[in-house]
């Protein structure tokens, strides 16, 4: 292993950043889940490069790695359900037309 | 420059390639398949980190099951603006400008830490990650607790996503 660990940090920020970005730039309710998934994977990256750069024998890393993979899929799943909920009641995607709870 | 490096570089060239155009492509299917690329790209990263499980886990749970759930969304909520109307918010430079400071701060402060350029530690001979990472999920002296509460999670997930998305009978 010749990759320093701050090249998979530097990544990984960029990563999230531009996650970030489509976060708070898309429209599409559906383009800013996807965006939050680029976001997560950043998270994971930094998870499973720290677990191999400090201490590859304890697995705490690639645990909490896993477990984030389950609440991506579980916040996926619920979150899709939503929008499509949404869409067939005001048969809309965009996230500034859902506005029924603000005041 | 080692082989390592190169790819590497190559992959985090791929990587973010895919996610920029994740996020600014006009059409949304493009979007969720340049999504794909890049959670490809991510596993290619895990397998150079000796995290063989986490880039099989990577395929067939992101690519294998997300991106498609996200593929379905799209073709089910396809009507509305299709190609038509703007993407992006109109105040879309300030999320630009808020994405660029939050890359150079963190990256400010990594590289200002002791041991960031440190490289990977040998693993030790005779110990063997994948079985360390399947005990360690299951022995009650580690991890099994978050293990059970994640299954709990994905139930309840499961079950809150039919009811939300099927809809008044």
């Amino acid at each position: 292993m010749s990759i320093p660990l701050s090249w998979y940090l530097i990544l990984s920020a960029a990563l999230f950043s531009i996650g970030l970005f489509g976060v708070l730039s898309r429209r599409n309710a559906v383009a800013i889940l996807l965006s939050v998934e680029l976001m997560l994977n950043a998270v994971n990256i930094n998870l499973v490069a720290f677990w191999r750069f400090l201490n590859p024998v304890q697995m705490a890393g690639q645990v909490f790695a896993v477990i984030v993979f389950a609440v991506a899929a579980a916040e996926v799943a619920v979150g899709l359900a939503l929008i499509i909920s949404i869409y067939r009641r005001r048969n809309t995607v965009v996230a500034d037309e859902v506005d029924l709870m603000k005041w | 420059m080692t082989p390592e490096q190169i790819i590497f570089f190559l992959c985090a060239v791929f990587v973010l390639t895919s996610a920029l155009m994740v996020v600014t492509t006009r059409k949304l299917i493009h979007a969720a398949l340049w999504l794909v690329s890049a959670l490809f790209g991510v596993a290619v990263l895990y397998a150079t980190l000796d995290a063989g499980f986490m880039a099989v886990v990577q395929v067939v749970i992101y690519i294998g099951a997300i991106a498609v759930l996200f593929i379905f969304a799209v073709m089910l909520t396809r009507k509305e603006m299709r190609d038509r109307g703007p993407q992006l918010r109109s105040g879309w430079w300030l999320a630009a400008l808020l994405g660029l400071l939050v890359f150079s701060g963190l990256t400010f402060l990594m590289v200002t830490q002791p041991g960031i350029n440190r490289t990977a530690p040998a693993i030790p001979a005779g110990v063997d990650t994948l079985a360390n990472l399947g005990n360690a999920l299951v022995s009650p002296n580690a991890y099994v607790l978050p293990f059970e509460v994640a299954s709990i999670l994905l139930l309840a997930a499961l079950i809150g996503a039919v009811y939300v998305a099927a809809g008044k009978k």
